[in-house]
């Protein structure tokens, strides 16, 4: 069997697989890219080829412009893949966000897998994680600490229906990150029977679209931009987070400023983004489904990538679990957990 | 627990002072005695239980918790408390909801010895919010902007009973206070506070907005700038208590001592200052007794603080909040010499003949400690609130200042989306723009509009939520007074400062010097 340190090398700036000359999810421009998901510390431009999902080429060439028809760049449904310098590449679902994918990598006997980002609970919005036994663990540890138990999303949406029920003279203005979590707010608002119009900031509407093509059903949106002001007392309206404090606001009547993230779980956090309703709703593994997911995968070494490393890594060897922290950089863990 | 929980964490998150108080108000009507009365002290800090500390938390994680996970997780959340009620695993099986009062029962009953195991069972018992809103009980350090004056006032909103009422008897009754609800929810009789040192509302004062008024109807006394307080003497014990009914009598034990007659005075907290003379010394003097629990043999013998007595409301089991001010006056002046001299003294009326004697006094009026001049209906009771036409404020015309804006901050609450607080600074002489303070109001809805287009046009950097802006704008700011100060980089700061005018049309390097403000300085 190879050793894992002699064919494939973390650098700050991404996971270099040297037999193959290719990066994975690399920070800044490079020949060859494998990339995970579609989120921008992960997916950026200027590559020469990039080889991903189809959804994930889609997202990639709605944000980024790269072009999906161009027969340097190849997409991969899951479960398939490609050969490159004799090592097997596949993609596995990761249940982060649409076409978010785990890359396996098969090398004279060896498997790693890089998770990129992933979460273990159901999301309507796109296929659930795959455990893909492995010797190398790549994984990521956003919440890598045991503060960060996601509440079951059900919850989270009802309190969210609730307030707009409290307050019918007000809307709630929901700040959810425009790739993934905006899409599966609605997702999940639409499968707890909530069928009334769901209003949108225009920077939400490509990437909502996008998704609808992809079958995901996300029934009735319109954008803020045309609609009356009264007309959005007592509804759901969606931004990114950026919009929530900004002037764009004021054209709603009375928001009460909510946001879906992961982070809500801490107070002073939610209190700092000014927000009055933290809906802890998340992208990203929680502690349990972190640690939950290295037991199942099982791998022979867990290395451990972006948030809070050093949690994971004291959980690993509380475990007698090897392990080790790979500090990559270029990682924007705030925006979008 | 679970809706002591909901509505913390509600409070939390909830900025404006009306919905806080709607919260409250629910709260109150829905939730039976006696978990309202500790949950509500609770909100007001006014619970303590000795046996258990932060401590006693961290060491009791160590028992359920890996410990450096813990110190990971307790650096990233900020508060311990916080970080144990996430970190506290779930117990197994149902879990029946835990009363507040038998919460407040097992913690009071806890000696130092088996409080880790009182507190252990407890939390195991909740959810993790649950545990947030125990340990928060249990601790203190609530921190959800829950003032004594708002719960008095969302109990007087709950039980449509009026404030001043709830007021006087809130100070009287200890928590869970039961009697207090049963007369709210017209149960029983108003509690009777004979041989109780209970708190008076305050009777408050109008700005002076007339030309004048006639001084054979208003008494005029000079206005102190300190802190007005109310000493009550009642049923063997002395209370200080501050404008908002918050008691203060800790952080003045010289004054609680000294203070041996069976009465109730009203009048300003102030600390003699030496460059005075002996004299009241500024504000500035004050605060650094305000708002401590221990007060240290140094800071008694460099800010010794006194009161200067302006109004008598009761005196050897008498009443006298009935009676006309001339006659309250009469019985003040004859009281105050059974009051030590050390701690004590009379606020003199101002024999003004006129009113244009009046206004030449205050305008000339020198003294740090004057902040310009009360009028008192001579023939009105005392009488709870700011009643109309009664007693006016007439304070010295505020100084102001040319200054250039420096830095923008975004407001809250209905301000959240408006670059609505401004630090501005004055020049040194060496050119430099140094801050001299920061103001948040003073401007109309349509000038707010006008800044925050200015802010966000002109923005050099941003640090989180500050912007920096372009030194080009000139702000007159109006304040009350400017003091020494060694927590800014000018050696200045101004009391009460307001933007009093945008002044577009003055060039950024024609705005006031450092040393005019310095000039000013009392």
């Amino acid at each position: 069997m190879a050793k894992a340190k002699t064919w494939i090398e973390p650098h700050p700036s991404g996971i270099y697989v040297k037999p193959a000359d290719l990066w994975i999810d690399p920070s800044r421009p490079v020949e060859r890219a494998a990339v995970t998901h579609g989120h921008a510390d992960h997916a950026r431009s200027g590559h020469g080829s990039v080889f991903a999902t189809p959804e994930t080429l889609a997202i990639m060439a709605l944000r980024y412009g790269v072009d999906v028809e161009a027969s340097h760049n190849q997409a991969f449904p899951y479960g398939d893949g490609f050969e490159r310098g004799g090592v097997r590449f596949s993609f596995h679902p990761a249940g982060h966000v649409l076409g978010s994918a785990q890359i396996l990598m098969e090398y004279q006997g060896e498997r790693i897998v890089v998770t990129g980002d992933y979460k273990r609970r159901p999301d309507p919005t796109c296929a659930p994680f795959e455990v893909v036994p492995c010797d190398i663990f790549v994984t990521e540890a956003t919440f890598g600490l045991p503060v960060f138990r996601h509440p079951p999303t059900a919850d989270e949406i009802a309190k969210l229906i609730g307030a707009v029920r409290a307050e019918p003279d007000r809307s709630v203005l929901v700040g959810a990150y425009a790739l993934g979590k905006a899409q599966r707010v609605i997702a999940e608002l639409r499968g707890a029977g909530w069928d009334a119009p769901i209003y949108i900031h225009g920077a939400l509407e490509k990437m909502c679209q996008l998704y609808a093509v992809h079958g995901v059903e996300l029934g009735e949106l319109r954008l803020v931009s045309e609609t009356d002001k009264a007309e959005m007392a007592g509804q759901i309206v969606l931004a990114p987070p950026s919009a929530l404090n900004d002037r764009w606001s004021r054209r709603l009547p009375d928001p009460v400023t909510a946001m879906a993230s992961g982070w809500m779980r801490v107070r002073q956090r939610a209190r700092q983004r000014m927000v009055e309703l933290p809906l802890v709703i998340s992208d990203h593994a929680d502690w349990d489904e972190l640690t939950t997911t290295i037991s199942e995968v099982n791998p022979k070494e867990s290395w451990i990538t972006h948030g809070s490393e050093d949690g994971l890594l004291r959980w690993c060897e509380l475990h007698q679990r090897k392990a080790r922290a790979l500090h990559l950089v270029g990682r924007d863990l705030e925006e979008e957990a | 627990m679970k809706r002591f929980a909901a509505l913390i964490d509600r409070l939390i998150y909830t900025r404006s002072r009306n919905s806080k108080l709607a919260l409250i108000v629910d709260y109150l009507r829905h939730t039976p005695d006696p978990d309202r009365g500790w949950a509500i002290a609770a909100l007001t800090e006014s619970l303590d239980f000795p046996a258990v500390k932060a401590g006693t938390v961290r060491t009791l994680l160590a028992t359920r918790v890996d410990e450096e996970l813990f110190r990971l997780s307790r650096h990233f959340v900020g508060d311990t408390a916080e970080t144990a009620a996430l970190l506290w695993p779930d117990a197994p099986g149902a879990k029946a909801d835990l009363s507040v009062s038998a919460a407040v029962d097992a913690l009071a009953a806890a000696s130092r010895s088996d409080a880790p195991a009182v507190v252990a069972s407890l939390l195991d018992r909740l959810d993790a919010d649950g545990r947030y809103a125990l340990l928060k009980l249990a601790l203190g350090g609530m921190r959800v902007g829950v003032s004594a004056r708002l719960a008095k006032q969302a109990f007087a909103q709950a039980f449509d009973v009026p404030v001043d009422d709830v007021e006087e008897l809130w100070h009287a009754i200890p928590p869970p206070y039961a009697p207090l609800f049963a007369w709210g929810e017209g149960r029983a009789e108003r509690p009777d506070l004979k041989d109780v040192a209970f708190f008076r509302p305050f009777m408050l004062a109008h700005p002076l907005e007339e030309e004048s008024v006639d001084l054979t109807d208003y008494a005029a006394e000079w206005k102190w700038d300190g802190i007005r307080v109310q000493i009550v003497h009642g049923g063997g014990e002395t209370r200080i208590y501050s404008r908002g009914g918050e008691e203060i009598s800790g952080a003045f034990p010289e004054l609680v001592a000294a203070f041996d007659q069976d009465a109730v005075i009203d009048g300003e907290l102030l600390v003699r200052g030496e460059a005075q003379g002996g004299e009241a010394a500024s504000f500035n003097a004050l605060q650094q007794r305000l708002g401590r629990k221990v007060v240290s043999k140094k800071m008694l013998a460099d800010y010794p603080a006194f009161v200067r007595v302006y109004d008598l409301l009761a005196v050897d089991g008498n009443d006298l909040r009935g009676l006309p001010w001339t006659e309250r006056r009469r019985q003040l002046e004859v009281f105050v010499p059974r009051l030590a001299t050390s701690h004590f003294d009379l606020s003199q009326v101002i024999d003004a003949t006129d009113f244009a004697d009046l206004a030449e006094r205050r305008a000339g009026a020198r003294d740090a400690a004057i902040e310009g001049v009360m009028l008192k209906r001579r023939d009105a009771p005392y009488v709870a609130g700011r009643r109309a036409g009664l007693w006016y404020k007439w304070k010295r015309d505020p100084l102001t200042a040319d200054c250039v804006m420096m830095y923008a901050q975004r407001g809250n609450g209905r301000r959240a989306s408006f670059y609505s607080d401004y630090t501005f600074g004055c020049w040194s002489d060496a050119g430099e723009l140094l801050p001299v303070g920061k103001a948040y109001s003073g401007f109309t809805d349509e000038e707010l509009k006008w800044l925050d287009k200015f802010v966000r046009d002109n923005t050099l950097n941003r640090f989180g939520p500050v912007r920096e802006v372009e030194k080009s704008l000139v702000l007159e700011v109006a304040f009350d007074s400017i003091h020494s100060s060694k927590r800014h980089k000018s050696g200045l700061a101004m009391r009460f400062p307001r933007i009093s005018r945008i002044r577009r049309d003055k060039p950024a390097e024609e705005a006031d010097r450092i040393a005019t403000l310095q000039a000013m300085v009392t």
